[in-house]
């Protein structure tokens, strides 16, 4: 504790640039899933390759990818853009396969409604679709969430500062403090990104609120 | 005016929805397809709209073929029901009634006091405005499905089991609802069902699709129970189709006679001087309406709502023979009891004057002699 609070400032310092890289990959990794979901279930026979392929890459070991990223990219190996591609790789290979799932969810009459209605593919795909899709979305971006939060650490052994550091340091020293501090600091931050995502959801998701009535 | 000429619908596994399809649907009637599952009805509908393409023929829309239209623009034109509404869950019953005249860029403003009047028009309360579909009942769902296609008013509309998904009871009320805004509207209705009652019922004219997507009959609901065109028709229409056909013949011609009635709350003694010694005597409510029989011979001092058989159904005497027989029938005293619209007894008639006009009537609700009209059924 008293290790604690002699590093607040560096322990918080450490837990925004984590946050900040387990973000920012799961709101561009999200962005890029959407359209590769929604060509999963435009195009049936791409949903197995798409699928399989976004499997695949998240059997990575994160470590190999953290090594590999400057080689592909080009960049220093110290640069933090690597770390932001490779989980934007893993937010993708674990979205692909929710955002169909919750395309495909939304019920046929429905979809089939709004195409009588007139509603063109683009702007029913906008309104209405994914829309109805957020729940099941939205409880495939809790598990990236939260995975993004745990894969971040393993970039302290490719030297990224952020919480991982502190595990990297403690092993270093065989020092307990500073782990159970980065372990306790990674939870709440994988908390705090949970209940975001779970309150965001509930905000756009005005009717799955109040019960049925006759 | 929508036409069918020789619509086929085949495909790639080699299925055959629609065979041979020629059609019309007349401007401001309803034209009702039914037949069992695999008759291609539904896959018919939506050739009208677009959804699907056929694989030869052609349709046409007031003499404008669709193929050369932009689908979009044509569904825009055509109210869409489908079975539970097919409602958009994540909007308000308002704006769900609201979407089409919306993609149309009617202001929002003006779309939503549209909807609103809708609404009450369908006999759906205010305040259900604000609710979400998941939050209203299937009857109440099925409704809004309804207003929501006729929100735009396009002149067509295509109904497909539309009512399948509700209880009986609210089934029926919501096929006399659908009649009742249709005699205000006269929209062209392309209705579709598996249900031949329904069928008989709801439409001007029912086609009747055998498996594999060709038309087994064209007719109106009465020629067709008078008249089926061969044995598949005749098994699909089902048992009854004497007795059902007299729902389309008018009861006016049967002699009604006056029925001795004493008011609920009478005097026993009071009742058995009116009853004379019958053995049934009608009771009615301080408004003149029918309320039950009962027995005379049985009354404690007064008589009681907890006396009266209730078994006898009520006709209108502006309604039909089969209403009136069925009446009859049902009556303890085989006396039908009959009302004017208002719902205030006029007398009764008995079964044996029923038939008596049925057979005055020529025997037949059509008297139009066999087998000229098996369109489509070589």
């Amino acid at each position: 504790m008293t290790w604690f609070l002699d590093h607040l400032a560096q322990v918080g310092g450490l837990l925004v640039t984590h946050a900040y890289l387990a973000v920012v990959p799961l709101v561009v990794g999200l962005a890029l899933a959407v359209p590769l979901g929604w060509l999963a279930t435009r195009f049936p026979r791409l949903y197995t390759p798409l699928i399989t392929a976004s499997g695949l890459l998240y059997t990575i070991p994160s470590l190999a990818l953290f090594v590999l990223m400057p080689l592909v990219l080009g960049l220093g190996i110290l640069n933090p853009l690597n770390v932001i591609v490779a989980l934007t790789l893993y937010t993708v290979a674990l979205l692909v396969r929710t955002v169909a799932d919750g395309l495909s969810s939304v019920p046929e009459q429905v979809r089939q409604a709004a195409t009588a209605m007139g509603i063109g593919p683009v702007r029913r795909f906008v309104t209405v679709e994914l829309p109805l899709a957020v729940p099941v979305i939205a409880a495939g971006l809790r598990v990236a969430a939260v995975s993004n939060v745990s894969i971040v650490s393993v970039a302290a052994l490719i030297g990224i500062a952020q919480l991982g550091s502190l595990f990297t340091d403690g092993f270093a020293r065989d020092f307990l403090d500073p782990i159970v501090v980065g372990i306790v600091a990674c939870i709440v931050l994988a908390l705090i990104l949970d209940l975001a995502i779970v309150a965001l959801a509930r905000a756009v998701t005005p009717w799955l609120r109040g019960g049925r009535a006759g | 005016m929508i036409r069918f000429s020789d619509v086929r619908k085949t495909y790639p596994d080699g299925t055959v929805a629609v065979d041979g399809l020629t059609l019309e649907a007349p401007t401001g009637q309803i034209t009702v397809l039914v037949g069992p599952s695999g008759c291609g009805k539904t896959t018919s509908l939506r050739m009208i709209n677009k959804m699907i393409e056929p694989t030869s023929g052609s349709i046409t829309v007031d003499g404008r073929d669709i193929s050369g239209m932009n689908a979009d623009e044509l569904r825009r034109g055509m109210g869409y029901v489908i079975q539970s509404g097919g409602l958009f869950p994540h909007r308000t019953v308002l704006d769900n009634i609201a979407t089409v005249p919306l993609l149309l860029g009617v202001p929002k403003t003006q779309a939503r006091v549209s909807a609103m009047e809708l609404l009450e028009r369908m006999g759906l309360s205010t305040s259900l405005a604000k609710r979400y579909p998941n939050q209203l009942s299937g009857g109440q769902q099925q409704r809004v499905g309804v207003a929501r296609a006729l929100a735009a008013d396009p002149p067509i509309m295509l109904m497909d089991e539309p009512f399948s998904a509700v209880d009986p009871q609210v089934r029926e009320q919501l096929q006399d609802e659908f009649l009742r805004l249709q005699g205000e509207l006269g929209k062209t209705i392309v209705f579709v069902t598996h249900d031949i009652d329904e069928a008989v019922k709801l439409g001007d004219q029912v086609a009747v699709l055998r498996v594999g997507g060709t038309l087994a009959q064209l007719a109106s609901p009465e020629r067709l129970l008078a008249d089926p065109a061969d044995d598949f028709v005749a098994d699909f229409l089902g048992r009854d189709r004497g007795y059902r056909g007299l729902a389309f013949a008018p009861g006016g011609s049967v002699p009604i006679g006056p029925e001795p009635t004493v008011v609920l709350g009478t005097s026993s003694d009071a009742a058995r001087s009116v009853a004379s010694g019958a053995a049934w005597l009608l009771i009615v409510d301080e408004a003149g309406a029918p309320v039950g029989w009962v027995e005379p011979a049985r009354l404690g001092a007064r008589v009681e709502r907890s006396d009266l058989h209730r078994g006898g159904t009520v006709a209108r005497a502006s309604g039909s023979l089969r209403a009136a027989l069925d009446a009859a029938l049902s009556a303890p005293s085989r006396r039908g009891v009959l009302t004017d619209d208002a719902g205030r007894l006029i007398g009764t008639v008995s079964a044996h004057d029923v038939l008596a006009a049925i057979e005055g009537a020529g025997g037949s609700a059509d008297g139009t002699p066999a087998s000229s009209n098996g369109d489509g059924a070589p």
